[in-house]
Formats: structure tokens, C-alpha cells, sequence
């Protein structure tokens, strides 16, 4: 399988959890895999509750089975030759001036170390996962060292962007789209497919992120608009939450339960709308669900055996 | 391990049942703070921007919309900026295509006299326009055709925080707006753009550009004389990271802006003082969810280090329900209560389950075992048990609301505890997407809906 992956998504889908997740996944047993984060907002330092990761590559988690998982802040406390570019003001100059020279360096990182061997000759990373730019910028971003190249014609510069790129179009390379079950994600999600296709970049799989549980069912719906609303105050209190009489408490939760049923309905209906959407994508689906208690490291192991157990290669 | 306290029992699980039948309102436990009140601040002639800012996916883009939009209503003539390239507020205003000029939006309810007009920002144009203001006819020209300036006006990242204030400081000049409505670009900084115009006089100040400006100043126009020189100075340290790189564009670059930085300077200091001045409003926009409320706390404490006036916080999709007197552990415990019955019943096979009427027959047997406790026929029984069914699914679906909802308070409340002074203005969750006029009409309702008087809740009682 590709040894560079990269995942973008819309802002907000939780494409920093998905590579910090999928990082700790290909790191099962006794791999070796380095998280890039381009992003620069310390989330994959905050997910695996260290403190702010150095401009280095430092191991984060051990994953289960022996692995390993390093991670790279990039333009984040630099070293010595990071100072000497503050100095020179070179970084706010790739920063903010000319920000595409940012994607530069940052793609050529990712690139070298894929290609990064050892003195026996083994590949210091066996995968390197991105966590790239949103969808609305990421081919634009990968495809930053073609610009260059067309603009360097010849000569090391358009060499070292073309051995770049050779990488990122290459089956090396797996871009996967982070979404969630709702409109303007998927419809992000489709129109990042459009780009990379274009762009000849190789998409990998979707990932629907932070998916909720059925907890009623088509048949639990149709039945929740035909029932009379005696017989769930009934129910309800049979249950044990008191009066069905006008005006009993079990009475009185029927409406706002079955409003809440309603708006599930909806939120129902339109996720599989959205499914149906993704799925006529063509691409390989994986679904992680949304975990109830919210993310901490205990979450990421756990997304990350489910992405195991959904197949990853 | 997290730093998320595991989930307290909730207030009112510990409390004795009687209590659960008063509407207690325990899960807004704490003092909720001040409160953002948007129409009069939206009324305010005073308020001439405002700026909508938050981190990706929060709402930030139909929040700005939605605030230009009821302005509008109200008698306003606003133009809604937007900088997000997925033209999201060109589909929700029901817009096709904007383009680099103000829109006029059609269908608004204007007998207050307001107008609406919305643009997106075309970073290219914007960037064009610059160049032109600022190089004479020929240097123009030049600059327009260089193949670097055209990769990189054409939208690499981080160009869209100047343009997006370039343009905000040209619509204020012109002065036909009585309030603009900013949508800030989806950065991988949210507050690049404040520090935009910093990083440029940093870099103005630094000595990169005197390295790679001398050589063009010595041989005048941007061309291949000078490439060498500084070169080796540059690409030792450059090298370290990548290998000498694109070092030739950077130069051809700078040489051909020589002319423009003043004024780029000048117009980006201009606009700062411009956010700073008092007719300014910052909204930090969110949702209730960990990350977006840190980040969230992270702008409210740039805003203030950058003396930029916060108006307060706008936290999307906040849930509610009409039925916060029955817990999530009580409705949990009811749930399993009436699902217990289905325990035994399985033992016939599942197909009684279902609300299936063709299962009737072939499972009568099965159902009349199950159905010792009540009184009445095999049918009715069957239909009993998927009512029963249903109401344990209503109770699970309520006690998943109520974590949420208790989740969402905490979240809420370990924003105010850092940020007490911040005033909010809670948006309670929609079920879909919003797409159009009245979409939005709604959103702006949900926002106007925070008032002081009742700062507990905003209930969607129908």
C-alpha cells in the first residue's frame, strides 16, 4: 500500500484525529510511521497529550504490537538553521509573502522522508501520514512543485520539484478525503475528488468521520408518526416514569420525545442522502464512529483498531 | 488522562425523583454570563464592520450571512464579504456566482429601507487591482506577466488574509455601506490575517530583503544578472531544510514588487488601525465542542493582546431539549425496563419484532409465550411490543441529548470560566443545512433570540 498518506477535509471533520488515528494504525506491529502536521496548531500534540512538539521528529506513541509513531511540527521552534531564516526574516517571508514557498518546503519534507533510507539501506519510515491542508486548498498545496517546476525550467530547483512530484503522483502517494455526513462536507468532499483527478493525484479512500448510532430505525419512524400518543404514554409509564393521565409526567414527555424523534428523522434522512452521495463517489468507504465522551487518547486507540478492523491497505 | 473530567453525574441524577418532576433546567447548572445581544449592535449606526472570525467547520460563513442579512432587514445597507472559496454564502444566498464587485441580493424584505449586498472575494482580481494602484503603466505590466506573481496571485495559501483586508479597507473607502460583515478566511491560523500585516513590515525590516533587493537594485530591472548574488548565503541555510530551492523565483519576484512594498506597507498598517477604531466589532464564532472553543479562547486572547475590539461570541448549533426534567441515566434505565420483555421474546425468533403485520401468523406461538403479562390478543400484543419498542428508542434518543447537552455545558462552561467577560449568544442546532433567504432568516432569529432578561434558556417550544 501507499507509503505516503494524505488526508485533508473539509475545516471541522476531524482530519487531524483520522491521520493522529491512522498514524497509531499502520504503526501496529513493529512499523515504524511519522506524523506530519502542516497546519501548524499543535493538534496532534494535543491529541497525544505531549507538550508542543520541537521542529524534530520526535516518537509520540507506541502503538499496539510494538510500533512506532514519530511526529514533525512544522515552523514550529526551528533549530539552528530555523533561527538563522527568522533572522534573516526568510520565514515570515514563506510564511505570509510568498506562502506557497511554505507548501514548498513542507511537501519536499513529507517527500524525503518517504524516500529516507537507513545505512542498511531500509526505509527509515515505513509510512509517512499528512495532515494536510483543508480540501478546498490541498491540490493546490501538493501541487505546489509543479508550479514551480513550470516556472524553474531547468536545473536543480526544477529537479528537486519534479523528483517531488514524481513522489506525490506516483502509487507511493494516497490521498484520502476526511468528511462528515452532512451536506457541504460531502459536497467538499466531491469537489476535492474533481481537483485531485484532475490533477492526476492519486485519491485514496473517504473517511466518514464522527459517525452517530441508529438508534431508531426506518421501521421505529414510520411507526413513531402512526402510533397514538396514548399508547407511548403508556409505554412510558409502564416504564416507570410515572402518570399517562393528562397531565402525568409520562404524558407530558411525549411530545418533546417525539419532536426530538422528528428531528432525528430528519438528521436520518439526510445522512443517508449523503451516504448515497459518497457511496456513488466510487471510492472505498470507511466509517469511524463518533465517540460519545468526545476525543482523548483512549479515543484514538480506539479509532484507530477500527480502522485496522475496516482494512487500511 | 484527558483533560476532560469524566462525566459528574449530572446534578439532577443524584437528586430524588420528586425532583425530577419540576422542570429544575440543571443542565444549565452555572451562571451563563453575559449575554451578546446582536440587534442592538447590529442597530448601532456606530457599527461599521464587523468581522466574523473562528476556526473551520463552526458556521462561520452563514453566521456572517445571517447577521448581514438581518441588518438588512433592519434597515441597514451592508455588504457581507466572504473570502471562503467553497462559495458556500453563494449557495445560501441563492447567488451563482459572485465576483470581485458587491452584489446587490435579491428578495430580502426591504421595507425597512435596508439593502443587501454580498461579494466574494477573487483573490487574483484584488491582487491584480493592488499592482495597478501602485506600479505605474509599464512596471505593471511587467509584474502582471511574471509567471511567479501568477502562480502565486492566483491563490497560493496565506494571500487570501491580505486580500481579504486589502478588500475590506477598499469597501470602507468608498464609503456606500453603512456596515460591512467580514468573513474570515478558513486559515491555518485562524488570525493570520491580523498578523498579515506585521509579518509584512517584519520581513520589510529584515535583512532577506536587502539581500535579494541589492542585486536588483544594481541591475535595475528584474533579470538573471543577480542571481547568484546572495545565493550561497541563502541556500546553506535554506538547504538545510529541503535543498536549495526556488530561490530564483522568490528573487524575480521581490525584484519586480521593489516598487509596491511601500505602498502594500502602508495601506496594511492602514487597515489594522482600521480594525482597531471603534466602529469595529469582532465576532468569534464556534461551536460547544472542545477544539473549537479552544481555539476560540485563543482569538479572544489575541483580539485583546491586539487591542481589536471583541463584541462577543457566537456559539453555533447548541442543542436543547423540551424535556431536560427526565435524565439521561433515568431514561436510560426506563429504556432497559421496557426493552427487558424482548430478552425472553427472542427465543421465539426475531421476526415478532418488527412491526411486520405478514410475521402475525408464523409467530403466534412465539408471541403468545411473551404475552402471559398482558391481556389481549397475539396481534395486539405484537403491536404493543413495538410501541414498547419505539418508547425505548425515544428514551435512548433522549438520554443521548442529554449527554450531549451535558457535554456541550461543560464545554460551554470551561470557556466562560477562562473568559467570564465575554458576552454569548447561543444559536441553537439546526437539523439541516442552510441554503437560502429564509434559511438564514432563521439563523439571524436564532441569533437575535439571546436576550438578557432570560439568559437560561431560548427554547424552541413550538
Amino acid at each position: 500500500m501507499s507509503r505516503l498518506q494524505v488526508v485533508s477535509g473539509k475545516g471541522g471533520t476531524g482530519k487531524t484525529t483520522v491521520s493522529a488515528a491512522l498514524a497509531l494504525a499502520l504503526a501496529t506491529e513493529g512499523k515504524r510511521t511519522l506524523l506530519v502536521e502542516v497546519e501548524g496548531r499543535q493538534g496532534i500534540a494535543q491529541l497525544f497529550e505531549t507538550e508542543a512538539l520541537p521542529y524534530e521528529e520526535r516518537k509520540i506513541a507506541v502503538a499496539p504490537g510494538g510500533g512506532e509513531v514519530y511526529a514533525l511540527q512544522m515552523f514550529y521552534k526551528m533549530g539552528g538553521a530555523g533561527r538563522a531564516l527568522k533572522k534573516l526574516g526568510a520565514i515570515d517571508f514563506a510564511t505570509t509573502v510568498a506562502p506557497g514557498l511554505r507548501d514548498v518546503l513542507l511537501t519536499g519534507k513529507a517527500c524525503e522522508a518517504v524516500r529516507r533510507k537507513d545505512r542498511s539501506g531500509r526505509f527509515v519510515y515505513d509510512y509517512v501520514v499528512m495532515d494536510a491542508p483543508p480540501t478546498g486548498r490541498v491540490t493546490r498545496f501538493l501541487n505546489v512543485n509543479d508550479e514551480v517546476a513550470g516556472l524553474a525550467r531547468i536545473g536543480p530547483i526544477h529537479n528537486q520539484a519534479q523528483a517531488v512530484m514524481r513522489v506525490l503522483k506516483s502509487r507511493e502517494t494516497a490521498v484520502h478525503l476526511v468528511t462528515l455526513l452532512e451536506e457541504m462536507p460531502v459536497q467538499e468532499t466531491a469537489d476535492g475528488i474533481t481537483e485531485l483527478r484532475a490533477a492526476k493525484l492519486p485519491v485514496g479512500r473517504i473517511i466518514v468521520n464522527m459517525v452517530r448510532p441508529t438508534i431508531l430505525d426506518q421501521a421505529d419512524l414510520d411507526l413513531a408518526h402512526a402510533v397514538p400518543r396514548t399508547a407511548v404514554a403508556k409505554s412510558l409509564s409502564g416504564a416507570g416514569l410515572g402518570g399517562a393521565r393528562r397531565g402525568g409526567l409520562a404524558e407530558r414527555l411525549v411530545d418533546p420525545l417525539l419532536r426530538q424523534a422528528d428531528e432525528y428523522a430528519e438528521r436520518f434522512a439526510l445522512e443517508r442522502e449523503q451516504r448515497g452521495v459518497l457511496t456513488e463517489l466510487g471510492l472505498p468507504l470507511r466509517e469511524l464512529p463518533l465517540l460519545a465522551e468526545g476525543m482523548d487518547l483512549a479515543g484514538l486507540y480506539e479509532l484507530a483498531s477500527e480502522l485496522r478492523q475496516q482494512g487500511i491497505s | 488522562m484527558s483533560s476532560d473530567p469524566s462525566p459528574t453525574r449530572d446534578e439532577s441524577a443524584s437528586a430524588p425523583d420528586a425532583a425530577l418532576l419540576h422542570d429544575t433546567g440543571s443542565v444549565r447548572a452555572l451562571n451563563p454570563g453575559p449575554v451578546l445581544e446582536v440587534d442592538p449592535l447590529l442597530d448601532d449606526p456606530e457599527t461599521r464592520i464587523i468581522v466574523c472570525c473562528g476556526s473551520g467547520g463552526v458556521g462561520k460563513t452563514t453566521t456572517a450571512a445571517a447577521l448581514g442579512l438581518r441588518a438588512a432587514e433592519r434597515g441597514r445597507k451592508v455588504v457581507v464579504l466572504t473570502i471562503d472559496p467553497a462559495r458556500r454564502l453563494a449557495q445560501s444566498m441563492g447567488i451563482d456566482a459572485l465576483d470581485n464587485t458587491p452584489r446587490r441580493v435579491k428578495g430580502i424584505e426591504d421595507t425597512a429601507g435596508g439593502e443587501l449586498h454580498a461579494m466574494m472575494l477573487d483573490m487574483k482580481r484584488t491582487f491584480d487591482e493592488i499592482v495597478e494602484a501602485h506600479a505605474d503603466r509599464e512596471r505593471a505590466a511587467a509584474i502582471l506577466g511574471n509567471p511567479f506573481y501568477q502562480s502565486l496571485s492566483a491563490g497560493f495559501a496565506g494571500t487570501q488574509e491580505y486580500m481579504a483586508m486589502e478588500k475590506l479597507g477598499q469597501l470602507r473607502a468608498r464609503d456606500e455601506w453603512d456596515l460591512i460583515v467580514v468573513d474570515t478566511p478558513p486559515s491555518r491560523s485562524a488570525l493570520d490575517f491580523l498578523d498579515a500585516p506585521k509579518r509584512l513590515g517584519s520581513f520589510l525590516d529584515g535583512k532577506l530583503i536587502r539581500v535579494l533587493m541589492a542585486p536588483a537594485k544594481v541591475g535595475g530591472r528584474a533579470g538573471m544578472k543577480f542571481l547568484n548574488v546572495g545565493m550561497s548565503m541563502m541556500t546553506g541555510a535554506l538547504g538545510k531544510l529541503l535543498g536549495g530551492q526556488l530561490l530564483k523565483d522568490v528573487q524575480t519576484f521581490v525584484a519586480a514588487m521593489d516598487t509596491m512594498f511601500g505602498g502594500f506597507r502602508t495601506r496594511a498598517d492602514a487597515t489594522y488601525r482600521l480594525l482597531q477604531a471603534p466602529g469595529t466589532a469582532f465576532l468569534v464564532v464556534a461551536a460547544p465542542e472542545r477544539d473549537a472553543l479552544r481555539e476560540a479562547a485563543y482569538f479572544v486572547e489575541r483580539l485583546a493582546a491586539e487591542d481589536m475590539p471583541l463584541a462577543g461570541l457566537v456559539l453555533n448549533r447548541v442543542h436543547g431539549s423540551d424535556a431536560v426534567q427526565l435524565s439521561a441515566e433515568r431514561a436510560l434505565a426506563a429504556a432497559e425496563n421496557l426493552e427487558e420483555p424482548r430478552i425472553v421474546d427472542q427465543q421465539g425468533g426475531k421476526a415478532g419484532l418488527r412491526n411486520s403485520p405478514d410475521t402475525y401468523g408464523s409467530s403466534s406461538s412465539s408471541a403468545s409465550e411473551a404475552s402471559d403479562t398482558d391481556a389481549g390478543s397475539p396481534a395486539a400484543t405484537d403491536q404493543d411490543r413495538s410501541v414498547e419498542q419505539l418508547t425505548a428508542g425515544l428514551l435512548r434518543l433522549h438520554a443521548e441529548r442529554m449527554q450531549l447537552l451535558s457535554r456541550e455545558q461543560r464545554t460551554r462552561d470551561r470557556f466562560t470560566a477562562r473568559h467570564p467577560e465575554v458576552a454569548v449568544a447561543e444559536v441553537a442546532a439546526l437539523p439541516g443545512d442552510v441554503h437560502d433567504l429564509v434559511g438564514l432568516r432563521d439563523v439571524g432569529d436564532r441569533l437575535a433570540a439571546n436576550q438578557d432578561e432570560r439568559p437560561e434558556e431560548h427554547e424552541a417550544h413550538g
